[in-house]
């Protein structure tokens, strides 16, 4: 093994910047001749605008201009879309309504955008947004998907506020297995609304050059080519070749740096309206809260049809999947095709059927979240399991194990459309329960008691479809783009390595991760390589970090750039060695003609190519490969969780005494990097299950519109973990062998610390578990009469 | 406008600033010290902790005129010539950030804990770290960084005696 190559816990490179205060974020450039833009947002949930009045903000000193929707429109500014079409059952498309940049006639949520002010500096753009006057007719609103159905529209042309209804699986099959079952459990609950969070603002500088005629954006993204993409294509800021658009150190994302919002677009616009000087804005944290896109948000009624000896027969689910004001870039697909389709989990279920109506209502709108659909299908299954087995009385672990997909069933084709390629989950879930000691718990829960405490152990074995994605499958499912991803391998004269990547690395670590995998397949120093991204002029068009893919698809394409590399390389060694080619052979960095101590360095074969003295015929100069990658199937990450809890019934708090983690991703490339992704997913796991929670009130207000209403994780609340990766069954999706890991911890956690509250107090509660709510539960138990 | 003068990193600065002025605004647009990061507009995330006066103190909380005279020092000022700090030898060696936005200030808050506490228990840490938040990394290895850390200066500190 190359040192530091595949499976060493390297230390990260890109580490040094940022630990001594020089990271590069957007809000850290300044331009010269630099504006500032302040957005001015709609208080109110839904609201006719009456009328805007220009005057007053402009005459604040400082202010350069404003601009209205009317006025984007006018210059020919198009709106934001949803990229990814899901059509009803009945056949009809999804109900996408006009998107505008700033809002036209009608606000729709609050927060809604509805004007920009530039100025000179941030605090008289500020007071200039203070000046702006907005004449409001304000409208009823809706803010539970509850309530969409029937509540007021939110655009006149959705009847219903319902995009789709949509279904997945064979219905008929599903009826006849409820008919003939022994059993039917049945559980309703809500997924609760959550705000992703990531602690750097989105912040944007769009600047335009009058020269060139380009357009420069500087940009909080996770996929700057996706950018680039939609707002020349869709939004038409600017030609797509005149725009550049960069995402230097981006802090973190989680799904919310994906889309394409409105800011992005105008203050690029706006540049080249006020003659091209740049245009700066950085969010504050309470407009994060409003505007950037929530996660999750469901109401949902599962039915699980079992045998009488506890086999799986079917399962119904219904849903109702609140998508907000306006559909943001990838909201069609998170209910629907990354939702229903891992409804299998990792059981043996014959029949499976999925309806999922998606609402407008007058909220933020939502869209992937990490984990994005997986949590919400894996949340629905294993706490539905566990309630099954509390009704059967049988241990659940043991009806889990009775109904696992078995690992020479592999690969399984699901009845929801997905085949799993490869997995073991009796091992981990083996592997889980030792290391928690879950035989040893009745003992604990009983010592527990004495101190008059409640403490409860919970599982959950949650499956997850990564690598997204196939490009043909999604695009037959709807999606606008295709899933691949590219990268480019440039070696220098003096032997070393640039490798661009289309991915975009915001904490995952991939200067180091691919500066691993290159120097193993290449053999090069792992300090001679360097990973270039996040910028659409220097790297090939890629589509971006989300959905556990870099490593799995990006990653992929790194690999076979790397052995383009190689194959000329071959040639060239050939050539100098004078072999013939098939008689070279390439390991660890050096040719070498078969059974003979001649060999050549992959550093002299690329001086050569590039000083070529002595050269093959019919060889190109220089050493530059390119590769793109789409992979065949999604990979299938999975694993067992295992969470401990102690409750006290006096207060309703809750302590994580314990949580185990055992996943199988796979191979893993670094596993200290790895453990640090599962360590944030089950942060951000139990902080839904604990913690977090939007809460609108009936009139559309967000009442936890900051950090001192919304409940972040803390360090406090939160335990060590125990991250085990192994036993782990290699995909052979990609030639590593890795399925992804980046939001196994938050689709697997909610569910394992649900169903060690539910046991710890006899009942479940819904999330986000509030000492309040787990306090009520605990006294309505208690005191069953007085609860009546 | 008024004038404030401060000493930042063992440099004396001035500059002009509005009344209003925060202290992580003089740091950041002032000086060009973007180390300092805002990561909200509540005084709740604590990613613009710089040290006043050897006090660990939210740079968003703080007027830069309120810091006239003081001593600053911002996580561009840690590394003693050139050599990084034990805490940011830790973090890097327990992989105890990822994305970095919260990082100088989990690295300046925990400064004074280990100022105040050179041992101080995992619990002890959490509880320091309240007003500090990450998204990231679930806290597991900022709270070992931290005790990896208090351990290398208790080392360093026992062998100089």
């Amino acid at each position: 093994m190359v040192e530091k190559g595949i499976g060493a816990a390297v230390p990260r490179k890109e580490d040094h910047r940022f630990i001594t205060g020089r990271g590069r974020y957007t809000d850290d450039i300044n331009l010269p001749g630099q504006t500032h833009a302040v957005f001015v947002r709609s208080p109110h949930a839904h609201a006719r605008i009456r009328s805007i009045a220009k005057e007053g903000a402009l005459a604040v000193p400082g202010v350069i201009a404003v601009f209205t929707g009317a006025d984007a429109q006018a210059d020919g500014l198009g709106g934001l879309i949803c990229g990814w079409m899901v059509k009803s059952k009945d056949g009809s498309d999804m109900k996408a309504a006009p998107h505008p940049v700033l809002a036209v006639d009608r606000v729709r949520y609050v927060g809604d955008p509805v004007a920009v002010v530039i100025a000179e500096t941030l605090q008289q753009a500020r007071d200039g947004a203070e000046a702006l006057e907005i004449d409001y007719e304000e409208l009823p609103a809706v803010a539970a998907v509850d309530a969409a159905h029937d509540g007021p529209l939110v655009h006149d042309e959705v009847p219903n506020n319902l995009i789709y209804d949509w279904e997945l699986g064979d219905a008929a099959a599903v009826d006849e297995a409820f008919a003939r079952a022994a059993r039917v459990v049945t559980q309703e609950h809500i997924q609760n609304r959550l705000v992703p969070n990531a602690l750097e603002p989105r912040a944007a500088i769009g600047v335009y050059d009058t020269g060139t005629e380009e357009f420069t954006l500087y940009l909080t993204s996770q996929n700057p080519h996706v950018h680039r993409l939609v707002m020349s294509a869709f939004v038409a800021v600017a030609p797509e070749h005149k725009l550049r658009v960069v995402a230097p150190d981006v802090g973190g994302g989680f799904g919310s740096k994906i889309f394409i919002y409105n800011e992005e677009c105008v203050v690029t616009w706006a540049s080249r309206k006020i003659g091209g000087r740049p245009v700066k804005w950085r969010e504050e944290r309470s407009e994060a809260f409003l505007c950037d896109a929530h996660g999750r948000d469901h109401v949902t009624k599962a039915e699980l049809a079992l045998d009488e000896d506890g086999n799986f027969l079917a399962l119904r689910v219904t849903t109702k999947a609140n998508l907000g004001a306006y559909m943001s870039t990838f909201s069609s697909a998170v209910p629907t095709y990354l939702y229903a389709t891992l409804l299998a989990g990792q059981y043996k279920t014959p029949a499976i059927h999925a309806n999922v109506k998606a609402y407008y209502t007058n909220t933020t709108p939502v869209d992937a979240y990490r984990g994005a659909g997986r949590p919400e299908a894996s949340f629905l299954l294993e706490t539905l399991i566990d309630k099954a087995a509390r009704e059967l009385g049988m241990d659940p672990a043991e009806l889990r194990r009775k109904n696992f997909i078995p690992k020479d069933a592999f690969p399984y084709q699901t009845p929801v459309a997905l085949t799993y390629d490869t997995g073991d989950y009796e091992a981990t879930l083996d592997r889980a329960l030792e290391l928690a000691d879950y035989e040893g718990f009745p003992a604990r829960k009983a010592e527990a008691a004495k101190r008059g405490k409640l403490r409860g152990i919970g599982l959950s074995c949650y499956i997850e479809a990564c690598g997204i994605a196939p490009s043909q499958v999604a695009i037959s499912l709807g999606a606008g783009v295709g899933l691949w991803e590219s990268a480019r391998i440039r070696c220098t004269h003096t032997g070393k390595v640039q490798v661009l990547t289309g991915a975009h690395s915001h904490g995952q670590g991939h200067e180091t991760t691919f500066s691993q995998l290159v120097a193993e397949r290449l053999g090069v120093p792992y300090e001679d390589v360097e990973v270039i991204h996040g910028d659409t002029a220097s790297t090939p068009i890629g589509m971006g970090t989300y959905g556990s893919r870099s490593l799995a698809v990006g990653g992929e394409a790194i690999m076979k750039a790397c052995d383009k590399i190689i194959a000329k390389g071959a040639k060239i060694a050939a050539h100098l060695l004078e072999a013939s080619e098939a008689d070279i052979e390439f390991e660890a960095g050096v040719y070498r003609v078969k059974g003979t101590d001649k060999q050549k360095t992959i550093q002299e074969v690329i001086f050569t190519a590039y000083v070529p003295a002595s050269y093959p015929e019919g060889v190109e100069p220089g050493m530059d490969e390119s590769a793109f990658f789409d992979p065949p199937n999604f990979t299938y990450p999975a694993g067992t969780y295992v969470c401990e809890v102690e409750v006290d019934p006096d207060t309703g708090t809750v302590a994580i005494e314990k949580f185990v983690a055992v996943d199988d991703f796979g191979r893993v490339i670094n596993p200290m990097v790895v453990e640090g992704q599962v360590h944030g997913g089950l942060a951000q796991g139990i902080g839904q299950a604990l913690l977090e929670g939007a809460v609108y009130d009936e009139t559309g207000q967000l009442l936890t519109g900051s950090y001192m209403d919304y409940c972040m994780p803390r360090a406090d609340d939160l335990p060590s973990f125990e991250v085990h990766t192994s036993p782990g069954t290699p995909t052979a999706t990609n030639s590593m062998g890795v399925k992804g890991c980046g939001e196994a911890g938050a689709i697997g956690a909610p569910a394992a610390v649900i169903n060690a509250l539910t046991d710890a107090i006899g009942q479940r509660v819904e999330m986000p578990a509030t000492p309040e709510r787990i306090w009520r539960a605990v006294r309505a138990s208690a005191m069953p009469q007085a609860a009546e | 406008m008024p004038t404030v003068t401060m000493t930042v990193n063992g440099k004396q600065v001035s500059g002009e600033v509005e009344p209003r002025t925060l202290l992580v605004e003089f740091l950041r647009e002032g000086l060009g010290l973007t180390g300092t990061h805002v990561g909200c507009d509540t005084s709740q995330c604590g990613c613009c902790v710089v040290h006043v006066d050897g006090r660990s103190v939210k740079a968003c909380t703080m007027l830069a005129v309120q810091a006239e005279g003081a001593e600053v020092t911002t996580i561009e000022g840690l590394a003693a010539d050139g050599s990084l700090h034990p805490l940011q030898q830790a973090f890097h060696e327990n992989h105890g950030l990822q994305c970095g936005f919260c990082t100088p200030g989990m690295i300046m808050s925990s400064l004074e804990l280990l100022q105040r506490n050179p041992d101080p228990s995992e619990a002890e840490v959490r509880e320091w770290l309240e007003g500090n938040l990450c998204r990231c990394t679930g806290y597991h290895n900022i709270v070992k960084s931290v005790l990896a850390a208090a351990a290398a200066m208790r080392g360093a500190a026992r062998a100089a005696e």
